[in-house]
């Protein structure tokens, strides 16, 4: 319970932070489990950043083994996707950081 | 046939130690070939064997049947709900979030995830790595490279028979032509059956010329019509004027009476700026500037003779060898003479006389180019003679600046049309100089030998970075300035305006001081202090030699004078002397008598 408390906690954090869109938490079916955006536009940030996580995962793992994707992030002209893999569970969290 | 080899040992013998020993080589058998034989062979020839103790292998393709693969993918609107959830119920899918986020998993994970996503979300709000540092600098232009120019193209005449290639104009839409007049000027010495075609050249054709022009007479000089780039205006060697259109055809359009035209040469014609775009006019070295209307060119508009003593007397006129004119200023044109004048006129006088304003003398030979600077029209550039010299209109004696005499004559000259300090000259031994009294005041930034014969004449294309020029046999080199040359610096127009009222003011100092020293030297004979405000630049130098003939000349001169009065002083002394020996020997006659009527009375 009172790690339930950290979660909610950790996250609203996540998004009360200066420049930040959204925030979500999509376990590896694609269902969103907690979404600051509307369902049909978690669901396709979902489906394509895990493709794209996978691939970067296996990229950093072919070029050498012992290594392990950490973290991803992407900068686009409007704002940055930044995707933190997990085993089942990956967090989403979209920033404008421009000042 | 069976050979068969007998080897005998006792024995007794076996086991015994062997003992080898040396004998020579014993034939034991000798089987000659049988020719017969050979006639059951066929020669083989030549004969392809491949001898190589190895493995064989063998190499052996296959190819599989085409194997067609289909990428595709699904669009999914709905994230994979496990079987038991119906995704649409919103009970059931909100019951199946709970039990996710009471996972155990769920939660280290999303503390875990939680703490690395934050420690990047602030990096971004702490600094935006995109940002500009620098944008308030601004570049700086380093004119590394040394200036340089390199042929693009050379044209060259296509008659058998080389003219000299006296003219030359650029296109005025795009400058992708160049229109060349070719004539021999020497004297009567233009050879027999010397062509008088003129061409129009297409600059990405050097081989053949895009159309020819035919005078009746050799042309001079050439101009393109700046307002309607099919008219051509030409100057002929008989001194007449033609016209023409290039949509027409290479024969002359309109052409000027023989009688009402030059009687010689006609050296220079300028289209004027006018709203018809039909006026131009002409100058030759009869001593005439005549302006025409080329709609009725059967006569010119209007005559000016070249008479610097203004009494209009065609006998006293001076030749005119080049003609000035800038459309800022259309009431005032130039006239470079073959005397080495410049004559400064004013198209709007009243009367012929007045028309002629002031002269500037300074060249000891012909004018071969008179332009004003593009920037500042008060100063022109004049090339003749040995020297190329830059004047001021205000400063009438003498020229403000000029080049040190060259080995060669200097045969034509242009102002760059950007740079306001660059000016090119072009020389009788095939160079072109390109000027830049920013730079370098003493010798030419860039001095290029474009060809081994004499370059006659040289004509700068708008965006300053193509120049042509043409030599005696007739052959048009195209060059291309190094951007160095071409752009314009930083505070250039202002530095090169400063020098040039440094010069003027200089100019004017020595003046008014000349005017000081003549008048002393009717006065007195004194030495005269030094003077000089000049600042450092190596034209200095050539002034200070001028400056101290001028004085030397003075000194003897005063001198001179001296000595001459004191020869009348001289003059007037034994005069007077003799006075007094007259008065003396009058005197000693009447001694003399007394003394004989002395001597007789006694």
């Amino acid at each position: 319970m009172i790690r339930k408390t950290e979660v909610e906690e950790t996250l609203k954090r996540i998004q009360s932070h200066k420049g930040v869109i959204g925030t979500m938490v999509v376990n590896a079916e694609g269902i969103p489990i907690r979404t600051t955006l509307d369902n049909s536009t978690t669901v396709q940030y979902a489906g394509l950043l895990h493709q794209l996580t996978i691939k970067a995962k296996s990229t950093i793992r072919d070029i050498d083994p012992q290594n392990d994707l950490t973290f991803l992030r992407i900068r686009s002209k409007k704002h940055e996707i930044m995707v933190a893999p997990d085993k089942e569970y990956l967090l989403i969290v979209i920033q404008n950081p421009c000042e | 046939m069976e050979i068969v080899y007998v080897y005998l040992k006792k024995r007794s013998e076996f086991g015994k130690q062997c003992n080898f020993s040396d004998r020579p080589a014993d034939l034991n058998i000798d089987i000659p070939p049988n020719p017969e034989l050979a006639a059951q062979y066929v020669e083989r020839n030549p004969v392809d064997m491949g001898i190589q103790c190895s493995v064989s292998m063998s190499e052996h393709e296959a190819n599989t049947e085409r194997f067609e693969m289909e990428t595709r993918g699904v669009n999914h609107v709905e994230g994979g709900w496990p079987k038991d959830v119906n995704s649409l119920e919103l009970e059931q899918t909100i019951r199946f979030r709970k039990k996710v986020e009471k996972d155990e998993n769920y939660i280290n994970a999303i503390v875990q995830l939680g703490s690395i996503m934050e420690h990047c979300i602030k990096q971004n709000n702490a600094i935006d790595i995109y940002q500009e540092y620098f944008n308030d600098e601004e570049e700086v232009e380093v004119t590394d490279e040394a200036s340089s120019a390199k042929t693009i193209n050379v044209f060259r005449d296509p008659q058998e028979i080389k003219r000299t290639a006296t003219h030359l104009s650029w296109h005025p839409d795009g400058n992708r032509k160049l229109a060349v007049a070719y004539s021999c000027l020497d004297f009567q010495r233009a050879p027999a059956g010397m062509s008088h075609e003129s061409y129009i050249w297409d600059l990405e054709n050097p081989n053949r010329p895009e159309m020819a022009l035919k005078p009746s007479s050799p042309l001079v000089t050439l101009e393109y019509n700046p307002k309607d780039s099919h008219v051509i205006l030409g100057g002929c060697y008989n001194g007449q004027i033609a016209c023409w259109d290039t949509r027409k055809g290479s024969l002359v359009a309109e052409l000027s009476t023989i009688e009402f035209s030059h009687r010689d040469p006609v050296y220079g014609s300028i289209w004027l700026q006018s709203k018809t775009g039909t006026e131009c006019f002409s100058a030759s070295t009869d001593g005439q500037v005549m302006w025409w209307d080329i709609r009725k060119i059967s006569e010119p508009t209007e005559v000016v003779i070249l008479d610097i003593t203004k009494k209009e007397q065609l006998e006293n006129a001076l030749g005119a060898i080049s003609l000035e004119f800038e459309s800022t200023l259309p009431t005032k044109f130039m006239v470079g003479t073959e005397q080495g004048i410049v004559i400064s006129c004013n198209r709007k006088a009243k009367t012929s006389a007045e028309k002629i304003v002031c002269t500037f003398s300074g060249h000891h030979g012909p004018i071969y180019a008179l332009q004003r600077n593009p920037f500042y029209p008060k100063n022109f550039l004049t090339v003749g003679d040995w020297t190329a010299r830059i004047w001021s209109e205000d400063s009438r004696e003498s020229s403000i600046m000029w080049t040190k005499y060259h080995m060669a004559h200097l045969t034509d000259g242009a102002w760059s049309p950007v740079r306001p300090a660059v000016f090119f000259t072009t020389k009788t031994d095939g160079t072109l100089d390109i000027w830049d009294f920013v730079f370098k005041q003493s010798d030419p930034a860039l001095s290029l030998k474009v060809c081994d014969e004499a370059l006659y004449c040289l004509r700068v294309q708008d965006n300053g970075c193509l120049i042509a020029c043409g030599s005696q046999q007739g052959t048009t080199t195209l060059l291309e300035v190094s951007s160095g040359l071409s752009t314009v610096q930083r505070n250039e127009k202002n530095i090169a305006f400063s020098i040039f009222e440094r010069e003027t003011r200089r100019e004017k100092i020595l003046e008014a001081r000349q005017k000081e020293m003549r008048l002393k030297e009717k006065g007195k004979t004194e030495g005269k202090d030094d003077d000089q405000k000049d600042k450092e630049l190596a034209t200095n130098l050539e002034e200070m030699v001028a400056k101290a003939e001028q004085e030397f000349f003075d000194i003897i001169f005063t001198e001179l004078k001296k000595k001459e009065a004191e020869a009348m002083e001289k003059k007037a002394k034994p005069k007077k002397q003799s006075l007094e020996m007259d008065e003396e020997v009058e005197e000693d006659n009447t001694g003399e008598e007394e003394g004989g009527d002395e001597e007789k009375s006694a």
